[in-house]
């Protein structure tokens, strides 16, 4: 009935001063605006995909011309990788570790009891992304213990503040999606205590926000160079920088696996817990 | 309110402030006010023993020569310079204000650049779209450093693999006075993590939009663009410019990318306070570097003051 009518009222020219009686020029802007969308979205893709594209070819491109993933094998052989792959691992574990008991809770109990208490959380929680590393390493060096400056591991807690931007914001807008309060009164009502309502109750329905929050701690500490390096400890970003190969090749490779990675897991992350709370919806 | 919140303060949440400025007054309501709060003290203190302790570090730092008197010298050497053998050096001023340069163009470029993204995104409807750009952003936001600086000194690097096929096409940029290694090089290339934390920080504004707004606008007869300039980017005001007061520290503190990408031979002030780290000192400045670093601190805390604020403004409306 539409379609049949669209010719006589564009046709009508007493109609077009009404834009919302009629379809055509309610749909026009948003046909150009598409357009302008694409445009945006397609340079902004060569932007960032250009780089990645170009270095992944550098990287295993044969000498002789034509493309070999024997780089890939030699990774692993390359003097120091090994150590500082496991070094990095065991920082980004314990970081992940510290950096969620401490936020979890913390945070629960802010949105629970004390609401007004998450504008300073905020403001707390943005410093990390504006001081200056470089400066941050210096001063934590300064401070820290000598028993603690001898171990690796005071990267670890050092990372613990850095992650908590990342970590504090999905952690807020997680908590915000559920009916929090609800929830706990439920829980505790039914006798459970307050540690088995976080793990069992609150932990579950706040899966995305936890894993999304985890893979970026460890792209964090996968990817955090001037501290480690002020610090004199050879993780993998350390190592790609100093790394003793005569194949710079390897060393652009072992950087753009890490951010290959860090991406392909956490899009598989984001879709499968989609899928996941789809199902539920529909089995419920 | 003051006496709901004497009765209430354990049990009712919105009458509970870490502030004191409501319902003070008894010792009572300060008990029950500091066990309300003693849940958030772990994090207080771990915020405090971390990242406190080492700013006041840096701060005392600054003010004292090297043999540990206070002065003021060091400040005066950044800003004034300094006479090294006869002549008349002011390359920490200098620093910090190719510093604040990169800062600004890196701040100012990505938050249009990033506005304009998180738009397109938050308008499309393709939902595995949305989700591998909102992870995508994610990581990048945070992809800065050494790994940066090597995929670009691979990819845009004088024998590049892209500066390669710019050049088949007859554009190396290479040729036209672009290179990696100078202020529009490093400005290139924090673009990249810059814009996709501008697309982080700001998609939740966009979502705040109530799709109310663009109705009524739309039923007085309000065109897309009339809608966008009267209502749209008036709301979003506030967070941009808070965004980009963000972005701004980012990139003003930013140290590894320009550092692996140039190796070290831009001017700019975290380089050099890296620099004086890794011993390369003239007698009588050990402290310069934190006597730079209190500056960047300063500079660091205004900005998020003016983000702070900004924020303050944005949550009026977008919730």
């Amino acid at each position: 009935m539409a379609s049949l009518e669209l010719g006589t009222v564009v046709s009508d020219p007493s109609t077009i001063d009404h834009p919302f009686e009629s379809d055509a020029p309610a749909n026009r802007p948003r046909h150009r605006i598409r357009w302008g969308r694409g445009a945006i979205l397609i340079l902004a893709a060569a932007y960032f995909v250009v780089p990645f594209y170009a270095a992944m070819v550098f990287s295993l491109q044969k000498p002789t011309g034509g493309f070999s993933l024997q780089p890939l094998t030699q990774i692993a052989s390359a003097a120091g990788f090994v150590s500082a792959l496991w070094l990095s691992t065991q920082l980004a574990l314990i970081t992940m570790v510290v950096v969620m008991l401490l936020m979890v809770p913390t945070v629960i109990y802010v949105h629970l009891r004390m609401p007004r208490f998450r504008r300073v959380m905020e403001v707390i929680t943005i410093l990390p992304i504006i001081i200056p590393p470089i400066a941050y390493s210096v001063g934590v060096l300064e401070s820290a213990p000598s028993w603690l400056k001898a171990s690796p591991y005071l990267l670890a807690i050092v990372y613990v503040i850095l992650a908590m931007p990342f970590v504090y914001r999905s952690l807020d807008s997680g908590l915000g999606a559920l009916d929090l309060k609800t929830l706990v009164e439920a829980s505790r009502s039914l006798g459970s205590g307050w540690i088995a309502t976080i793990m069992r109750v609150l932990v579950p329905n706040l899966r995305a926000a936890l894993m999304s929050a985890s893979v970026l701690t460890i792209a964090l500490v996968f990817g955090e160079f001037t501290i480690a390096n002020v610090d004199n400890w050879t993780t993998i970003p350390v190592w790609v920088y100093l790394a003793p190969t005569d194949n710079p090749r390897i060393n652009t490779l072992v950087a753009m696996l890490a951010l290959l990675g860090t991406i392909v897991v956490l899009t598989l992350i984001v879709s499968l817990d989609r899928s996941q709370t789809r199902n539920s919806r529909r089995s419920s | 309110m003051t006496i709901l919140s004497d009765l209430d303060a354990p049990s009712s949440p919105e009458a509970v402030s870490l502030s004191g400025k409501s319902g003070s007054g008894s010792v009572g309501a300060l008990v029950r006010k500091l066990r309300t709060g003693a849940p958030v003290l772990p994090f207080l203190a771990y915020v405090i023993l971390v990242l406190g302790v080492p700013t006041v570090v840096i701060i005392n730092y600054a003010f004292r020569s090297d043999s540990g008197h206070f002065t003021w010298q060091n400040l005066h050497t950044i800003v004034a310079g300094a006479v090294v053998g006869g002549v008349h050096q002011t390359q920490y001023r200098t620093g910090f204000e190719n510093s604040l340069k990169l800062a600004l163009v890196t701040s100012i470029v990505p938050a249009i650049l990033g506005t304009f993204i998180a738009y397109a995104i938050s308008t499309s409807e393709h939902g595995p779209f949305k989700r591998i750009t909102a992870a995508t952003s994610g990581v990048l936001a945070q992809f800065g450093g050494v790994n940066l600086a090597f995929m670009f000194i691979a990819s845009f690097g004088a024998t590049g693999i892209a500066t390669r096929w710019l050049s088949d096409l007859g554009m190396n940029p290479w040729n036209h006075g672009f290179s990696l290694y100078k202020f529009w090089g490093v400005a290139f290339v924090y673009m990249y993590f810059q814009v996709p934390l501008m697309v982080l920080i700001i998609t939740p504004a966009f979502a705040g939009l109530r799709p109310a707004w663009r109705e009524a606008a739309e039923n007085l007869g309000a065109s897309r663009w009339f809608y966008w300039r009267r209502v749209g980017l008036p709301v979003l005001t506030p967070a941009i410019l808070g965004s980009t007061f963000l972005l701004f520290g980012s990139g003003f503190s930013a140290y590894a990318t320009a550092e692996a990408q140039t190796g070290g031979t831009i001017a700019i002030t975290p380089i050099q306070i890296g620099a004086i780290l890794q011993g390369n000192v003239i007698a009588g400045e050990n402290n310069i570097a934190y006597a730079l670093a209190f500056a960047m601190i300063v500079i660091l805390l205004i900005t998020v003051i003016g983000y702070v604020l900004l924020r303050r403004r944005t949550s009026r409306w977008l919730r």
